[in-house]
């Protein structure tokens, strides 16, 4: 997701009554200086990170001057939280119930809270924040509480005549303190936030989550919500930019859970190679979205712009990026999602309310940018509108943009909407093969033959045919990204066996002793271990009374 | 020993790479028949080669032909007989329930390869370690390099030589070689990287990956303790002793990964404990300590060095109570027990991977939990107990990659147990099925239609949708009839 997200200007927050701005300087590459809002006091902290080193100016309003979070406090955290830890309690059934069951009161009693953030941060409407990260959210609370006793419970594994006579069983164990640090652009939703947590808990770890600071009206939320709802013995909230979260990166945590973009992924796994720490990372990519000319083409449009513009203004790690479809057939699906867009958002979707914003200047600029690429802004078929003051910019469908331009090598993250022909359907495979691995794959078609060499020859994170980012409310689904767009799954049960350790228990009885494993060796006892291995009943017995089949 | 890229003389890394990239591309290793013919032409390099691998051996560690086929020949042909067997199975999709409200749909799992794999391998079961990971690559699809230890150069030399005669070269690569080609090598971008060895490198292997965001695999080690509970029958004790020394000093001299590190013990059975040890290593390995057969040597002078250094500090030394024997000449340390060495120096605080074993006593042997969480997470817990609510408490109370009761090292030979470790001791597992998963990508697959839409997905927004929504959440089917028929219960 948002592979830009380290993108300079992206850590600048306004954040109740302080103002914090942070300045990244790429030593090499770039030198940016960003405006700082307010400059009363000033507080300067290098950190350095493998490759790049960050300086970040702090401002801070002095009436407000909060405790910088820095490696001490990070360390003291931990070892609070470690405490906690060791002293067992989260591991029990009854403390993960409880916290379970702390995270849904919360969603209950304070929505109206958690949708006012929200469109504080993106003007998220209503029901879209309800369906994609309440209820969400809820949802997954529901299933971790209904099936907790069954994914704790120990699985039998077969034995085998080697070990005979033994019983063997895979046992799930917490791994310890984690950290999950979550993006943006659904702040709060089940999906990136409070969704690992939820997994991290029925696992029974203690967690540090550090909510993003780009959406600041729902980070203090969810450290406020956290503080009441929740055991903070083992459960904490950190607000911050780069300079925590670089503080936080310090300890040595036992999983680090990132979503976010893919350049910081990189950072994150070099900082957890130092502790060997086990890292999920999900990113995002360019999800492209192949439509066939054999479709119900209303259903399909609608699919693809519930997708990408009812679905936090394609602001999401898995939103269509591109769309790739045959040259004769680009006309008429330009006709239909033009139609259609105007039945969603109306004449003018600038004023649509049923629409979220662009989370941030910076991110605004960036988008602006994409468009105003030469050979870019003049394939715009419609669209293009923008709005500097209210960060909105209209939903914008181009037509066969350049490959080396700036918007089809990025992944969009935005409202921006790229078409690419070709001559026959299956050349998008390589045009789809030629770009990173995404995160999801769409394919809208009625050919059952392109399906399954859809599904053979493309690689993504998941795939989902004939609709739109569906695939990721289904807990029975691993999500997660291959290649760029990441690395490990969560989602239901999945997410429960990100935040566990698999540990394998075998049990050995005392009899059954066969001497052939011990030394001396001889001859007849390499016979009987090969015959062992044949696990072929009869000649272990004839090799055990000395006699051979050969 | 020289290095490179064998059988391909004056040729490139990057364009070997670049040849198993391009048949990767070519979707040959993703065809069941390719990978089953891989499998069996591996059985068949097994085979055919037996006597020449037990030579090299031999020759890089000292090691017996009946331990090499215990711990070597054997782990192979057992992994790449049930892959062989599974694979189909492996293979096939798994579907996934859907809930109604996603009617008309289907969901699966769809394993699927990760690409160009490499399989960096340690010297101590230079020929299992090397292959077993490079069974599960090829069954789940993928092209392959392994670069073996260079530390055990006969059987690296060996497998450059071999494989390339019995399986596909373009798809499977040895390439052998030091510190330097290593290096070269995690500088390319990988789809998985497969190690094992120490948690230094492993470091520095993880480090490399972030790089081109590659996932890792972590085989790494720790120190493996053994709770030694006070068992009442005289023949269950002689077993446990039996598998403790056969656990330590068998497998390659206890420079295994999950070989016993040290052992726990009450103070009051101590004495009779060592004294089984010492009966049982002389049973085993004979009775004279300067002509012990049956047993591994040290695998180089840098290891020979670091072990004697273990045991030179004097008051480790004071602490041997049997053995201490070392011939420099021929890399062999004798089996040796330590009781109570100190616990600040240096063999209880490094892995010790040698033939050394410390025996600590406890006033209670569920002190043990104490003594084991104190330290880092190690691959291996073994305990002999017959006690089961102590069982239980090691089990809820202590980490470990896993646990094994009433005996050493076993929990290897169970294709249906995940061989891995947690925290110091790794992460990422394998063995039978996990191997195969360890180099796939599960990918989710959601197949929808076009008929029966559900029109409160999109927006315009308004009331009637959101509760719609809400009651499509909590998937209240009865509720959602009442209001699409505009009724509510409210």
């Amino acid at each position: 997701m948002g592979t830009l997200s380290v993108n300079l200007l992206h850590f600048c927050s306004v954040d109740g009554g302080y103002t914090r701005s942070l300045r990244n300087q790429f030593p090499k590459k770039r030198n940016l200086l960003l405006p700082i809002p307010v400059l009363n006091k000033q507080k300067r902290l290098q950190f350095a990170h493998s490759s790049f080193i960050c300086s970040a100016a702090l401002a801070v309003m002095p009436d407000e001057i909060k405790k910088v979070f820095d490696i001490e406090s990070a360390a003291s955290l931990m070892k609070e939280l470690r405490g906690s830890f060791n002293s067992g309690k989260t591991k029990s059934y009854e403390w993960r119930i409880t916290q379970l069951k702390g995270i849904e009161k919360m969603i209950d009693e304070r929505e109206k809270e958690i949708l006012e953030a929200l469109r504080k941060d993106l003007s998220k409407p209503e029901a879209e924040a309800f369906m994609s990260e309440i209820s969400m959210t809820k949802g997954a609370c529901k299933s971790a509480l209904k099936e907790l006793s069954h994914w704790m419970k120990p699985k039998k594994a077969k034995t085998s005549i080697t070990t005979y006579p033994s019983s063997a069983e895979i046992m799930s164990e917490p791994l310890g303190v984690v950290l999950i640090i979550s993006p943006w652009n659904f702040p709060f939703c089940q999906l990136l936030s409070v969704d690992p947590v939820i997994g991290a808990i029925a696992a029974g770890n203690a967690v540090v989550l550090k909510p993003s600071e780009i959406a600041p009206a729902a980070s203090n939320l969810l450290s406020k919500l956290f503080e009441e709802y929740l055991d903070n013995s083992s459960i904490r909230v950190v607000e911050g930019a780069v300079p925590e979260t670089t503080a936080l990166l310090e300890q040595k945590w036992d999983k680090i859970f990132y979503t976010g973009s893919s350049r910081v992924g990189r950072i994150i796994m070099a900082a957890a190679a130092k502790h060997l720490t086990p890292i999920t990372l999900e990113l995002g990519g360019k999800c492209p979205v192949v439509v066939d000319s054999n479709v119900n083409l209303q259903v399909a449009v609608r699919r693809i712009i519930a997708g990408k513009w009812a679905c936090n203004d394609g602001q999401a790690c898995v939103a269509p990026d591109y769309i790739i479809t045959t040259k004769d057939f680009a006309p008429k699906l330009i006709d239909v999602m033009r139609h259609e867009l105007e039945e969603f958002f109306g004449k003018n979707p600038m004023e649509s309310e049923d629409m979220s914003r662009i989370v941030s200047v910076q991110h605004f600029k960036r988008l602006t940018n994409l468009l105003d690429e030469d050979n870019v802004s003049d394939k715009i078929i419609f669209g293009g509108q923008r709005d500097e003051n209210r960060l909105k910019i209209a939903p914008t469908v181009l037509l066969d943009v350049p490959e080396d331009t700036e918007i089809m090598r990025e992944e969009i993250f935005g409202p921006l909407l790229p078409i690419l022909t070709v001559e026959k359907l299956e050349e998008s495979f390589n045009v789809i093969n030629s770009k990173p691995k995404p995160l999801a794959a769409y394919l809208f078609s009625e050919n059952k033959q392109l399906h399954k060499d859809f599904v053979n020859n493309i690689s993504a994170g998941g795939m989902l045919i004939n609709d739109t980012i569906l695939h990721l409310t289904v807990s029975s689904l691993p999500f997660g990204g291959v290649g760029e767009s990441g690395m490990g799954s969560y989602h239901g049960k999945f997410s429960f066996d990100t935040f566990s350790h698999k540990k394998a228990v075998l049990c050995r009885g005392f009899g059954g002793e066969s001497s052939a494993r011990y030394p001396p060796y001889t001859p007849r006892k390499l016979k009987l271990l090969k015959t062992l291995n044949s696990g072929n009943i009869l000649s272990i017995l004839l090799a055990l009374l000395g006699f051979s089949k050969d | 020993m020289g290095s490179g890229v064998n059988g391909m003389e004056g040729r490139g890394l990057d364009e070997s790479l670049a040849e198993l990239r391009q048949t990767f591309r070519s979707g040959k290793t993703r065809t069941a028949s390719w990978r089953k013919s891989q499998l069996k032409a591996l059985l068949r390099l097994i085979h055919e080669n037996e006597d020449k691998i037990f030579e090299a051996l031999k020759h890089d560690l000292g090691k017996h032909a009946v331990e090499a086929y215990r711990d070597e020949l054997g782990v192979v042909e057992k992994s790449a007989n049930n892959s062989l067997s599974c694979l189909d199975e492996w293979m096939a999709p798994k579907k996934s329930k859907l809930p109604l409200l996603f009617f008309p749909a289907s969901a699966q799992v769809l394993p699927e390869p990760l690409g160009l794999v490499l399989i960096l391998t340690s010297w101590n079961f230079p020929i299992s370690m090397a292959l077993d990971p490079v069974i599960g690559a090829i069954s789940a699809g993928n092209s392959v390099v392994l670069k073996p230890s260079e530390q055990a150069p006969a059987c690296s030399s060996l497998l450059a030589h071999t494989i390339p005669l019995y399986l596909d070269s373009k798809a499977i690569k040895v390439i052998e070689g030091g510190k330097e080609i290593s290096q070269q090598l995690l500088e390319q971008k990988w789809d998985k990287i497969f190690f094992t060895g120490s948690s230094s490198v492993a470091r520095i292997v993880m480090s490399a990956a972030a790089k081109h965001l590659t996932p890792v695999t972590l085989e790494l080690g720790g120190k493996c303790p053994v709770i030694y509970d006070h068992l009442s029958s005289p023949s269950d004790t002689e077993v446990a002793v039996k598998r403790i020394v056969g656990g330590k000093w068998g497998p390659c001299n206890g420079q295994a990964c999950i070989g016993v590190d040290y052992v726990l013990v009450e103070e009051k059975y101590a004495s009779q404990a060592i004294e089984m040890l010492k009966k049982t290593i002389k049973k085993f390995y004979g009775e004279n300590p300067e002509q012990l057969q049956n047993i591994s040597r040290i695998v180089n002078e840098h290891h020979f060095q670091r072990l004697r250094n273990l045991i030179k500090d004097p008051l480790v030394a004071d602490s041997i109570v049997h053995g201490g024997l070392i011939d420099e000449e021929k890399l062999f340390i004798e089996p040796t027990i330590l009781l109570d060495p100190p616990l600040d120096a240096d063999i209880m605080t490094e892995e010790i991977f040698g033939p050394l074993l410390p025996i600590i006593t406890l006033k209670n042997i569920e002190e043990s939990i104490e003594f084991i969480n104190s330290r880092p997470k190690p691959l291996a817990l073994y305990a002999f107990t017959k006690n089961e609510a102590f069982k239980r408490r090691i089990l809820s109370e202590t980490s470990s990659g896993s646990v094994t009761f009433n005996d050493i090292m076993v929990q290897f030979l169970c294709d249906t147990l995940p061989f891995g470790g947690v925290g110091e001791s790794g992460f990422g597992s394998y063995h039978g099925k996990y191997s195969f998963d360890n180099f796939s990508h599960g990918k989710a697959v959601l197949q929808r239609y076009f008929f029966l839409e559900l029109e409160p997905r999109f927006p315009p927004w308004n009331d009637f949708k959101m509760n719609f929504i809400r009651l499509a959440y909590k998937f209240d089917y009865l509720g959602l009839i009442l209001l699409l028929l505009g009724l509510s219960r409210d």
